[in-house]
């Protein structure tokens, strides 16, 4: 384990290092001279002189790289042009709300997608296969803003059942003001024990969580069908069938377990992935997370903000793919020695 | 000469890369497996017993011939471009315009039929670069193993840090919103795949006997990888390029709802639905339409390629 270990977090350090390298690429192609865009378009040659220095611009390309390295490193990631606040500190208020609407949503995704995937793989080629095939390829078929908007106009618009935007209702930051710890607001309502805040946080989660939660939904049932097909068909749950146990059975405790490596990493790694398709939905349903940040970061061609956005998912990207493969190598010594 | 090559493939079969992978749709198809059926012998397969794949099929069919087709079929051709008629702003589905018309009066229909061209176009060229590099570097890594294989990989693995929409965002902003842009993009997002499954097959193809043969008889390198091992690693990318068309098709349409692809006058589902929000409320069919054009296209091929990785996976494990 200590090699594989080690092996491992050598990769993800290097593949960090390429991140950072490939963000500062693409930053470096954007048009038009960030001195004159720091400077204004009026500026004399010594002020554009002055804020070229200033941003180390007349350095070699290696240096301005390890630079932006060390900065990153340090905690500075750039002053943001719409906001006008440091990026790290915008992202570190954002993120949160991204992470609550987003493990909302995977909580959703589980609770309908594994049982789903048992409902087809028990019934395999009958109806309820068919129905859960037609409906998990329906819900990774689907685009996510298309379908934000369509629920928010129905539900919220409409029949007004939910609320049509935001986090929670402002108001209730005078009635009931919040005690921050984390800064997920509905974890803090909860060990705070601020039930207004709770139950509008919650009620405003509803909509957007189901938006998100169609694609990773669709996967995990799709991926949890095809594995316990082929697990029920190893020698363990044959096993099992003929010593008596029923279908449903054989397949949530025998052939369940073994296929929960694979489920679990796909789970992660949709999880990275909804967080990305969480951002499109944040900008319809006004949600304060990342992904508001970004579209509003779009608006205003706000670079360093698009950057850090950037950053913070690649890394959060190589995060998740590292936590999969250590769980997995320390639960499947096969993993290891591969 | 025999030993060396034993020495080489017993190496070759410790290095780290997972047997399947899973492509940026979030699909899974198993890789490793040369597989000797063509695609269309699959496709066959597929039709008889899957009525999903065969809908799918049949779907995508009307959407190319719907695409090829636009500018005769549809009701008024002139508004799949710059035409404008103020005077039919926002009229509701019915007789005259079956989807109804946009804000500045032109057929939802023969826009649609249209934005079936752009979405299809992007497609084609994303995968078709896509493909291109990452076939080309996937088969060099696989064949020649080693610290070439070593160093493809890791370049793969940075750009597979990045999910497909957040790079595309990030390069969409830097260069000018185009078709052309969204292609650009979404390509250098989508490669890595590719390179990685054919890595994974032409890993296990190069140590078969006729590529042995084709070393001792003294055949270049480039010529053994080109014209012995590449076509017999592609079969599994022409599955993963099926189940990826949907995908492409969704990341494209978000980036032009993002005001980062497609701009007017071009007709672009994504970027209708855009345009259209604002009125959704009251006037449904601007929004609803063009999104479910997006669906409908996304769902054929995802159950197309699905059907067609089940027809010509040989453990049949998902059938």
């Amino acid at each position: 384990m200590p090699r594989y270990l080690t092996r491992r977090l050598g990769q993800a350090v290097l593949v960090v290092a390429g991140v950072v390298g490939l963000t500062f690429a693409v930053m470096r192609l954007v048009p038009g001279d960030p001195a004159v865009a720091f400077a204004g378009p009026r500026a004399t040659e010594a002020e554009l002189a002055a804020a070229r220095a200033r941003f180390g611009l007349d350095d070699p390309l290696w240096t301005q790289l390890w630079n932006y390295a060390r900065d990153l490193a340090r905690g500075d990631w750039g002053v943001s042009l719409h906001t006008k606040q440091p990026v790290a500190q915008d992202l570190a208020l954002a993120f949160p709300a991204s992470l609550e609407l987003v493990g909302a949503a995977m909580i959703v995704a589980v609770a309908a997608g594994v049982p789903l995937g048992v409902l087809a793989a028990r019934f395999k080629a009958g109806l309820p296969d068919f129905s859960v095939r037609l409906t998990s390829m329906l819900a990774v078929s689907l685009p996510v803003f298309w379908l934000a908007l369509v629920v928010q106009t129905v539900f919220a618009g409409n029949l007004g059942w939910f609320p049509v935007a935001g986090e929670y209702d402002n108001s209730l930051d005078v009635t009931s003001p919040l005690r921050v710890y984390t800064n997920i607001t509905i974890v803090d309502a909860l060990i705070t024990g601020n039930w207004p805040i709770f139950t509008s946080t919650l009620w405003h989660l509803v909509l957007p969580a189901l938006v998100v939660a169609a694609y990773p939904a669709g996967v995990i049932a799709q991926m949890t069908r095809a594995a316990l097909i082929e697990e029920s068909g190893q020698d363990h749950a044959r096993l099992a069938r003929a010593l008596g146990f029923g279908r449903i059975a054989v397949l949530t405790r025998f052939a369940l377990r073994p296929a929960a490596g694979p489920v679990l990493s796909l789970i992660a790694l949709v999880f990275a992935y909804a967080i990305v398709n969480g951002f499109l939905v944040e900008a319809v349903f006004n949600w304060p997370g990342v992904g508001r940040y970004a579209a509003d970061a779009i608006r205003s061609l706000d670079t360093p903000a698009i950057a850090g956005v950037t950053l913070l998912v690649a890394l959060l990207y190589v995060a998740a793919n590292l936590a999969v493969d250590l769980l997995q190598g320390l639960v499947d010594p096969r993993v290891r020695g591969r | 000469m025999k030993d060396e090559h034993d020495a080489g493939t017993a190496e070759a079969g410790k290095t780290p890369d997972p047997i399947t992978v899973s492509g940026p749709g979030g699909l899974v198809v198993p890789a490793g497996v040369v597989l000797r059926r063509t695609p269309l012998r699959a496709l066959a397969g597929a039709a008889r017993g899957d009525l999903l794949a065969t809908a799918g099929a049949v779907l995508l069919a009307a959407i190319v011939l719907a695409a090829l087709l636009a500018p005769w079929i549809a009701p008024y051709p002139e508004d799949g471009g710059t035409a404008t008629h103020p005077a039919q702003a926002l009229l509701s589905p019915g007789a005259g315009h079956w989807f109804g018309t946009d804000q500045v009066g032109r057929d939802i229909l023969s826009r649609i039929l249209f934005g079936a061209r752009t979405s299809l176009f992007i497609a084609v060229a994303v995968l078709a670069l896509a493909a291109a590099v990452g076939v080309t570097l996937g088969v060099v890594a696989g064949y020649a193993g080693g610290w070439v294989r070593d160093v493809i990989m890791r370049v793969t693995d940075v750009f597979l840090a990045f999910p497909a929409l957040l790079l595309s965002l990030a390069l969409a902003v830097v260069l000018q919103p185009s078709v052309a842009t969204v292609v650009v993009a979404i390509a250098v997002t989508w490669w890595p795949w590719y390179a990685r499954l054919t890595a994974a097959v032409a890993q296990s193809v190069s140590a078969r006997g006729y590529v042995d043969a084709a070393r001792c008889l003294g055949v270049p390198a480039p010529v053994i990888v080109f014209r012995h091992v590449l076509p017999n690693s592609v079969t599994p990318v022409t599955v993963q390029l099926s189940l990826d068309a949907g995908g492409v098709i969704l990341t494209a349409a978000a980036l032009s709802y993002l005001g980062l692809g497609a701009h007017e006058p071009t007709a672009e589902w994504g970027l209708m639905v855009q345009q259209g929000q604002s009125l959704f409320t009251t006037d449904w069919w601007v929004v609803t339409f063009p999104g479910l054009a997006i669906l409908v296209t996304a769902f054929s091929f995802n159950v197309l390629g699905e059907g067609l990785r089940a027809a010509l996976d040989p453990r049949g494990r998902s059938r």
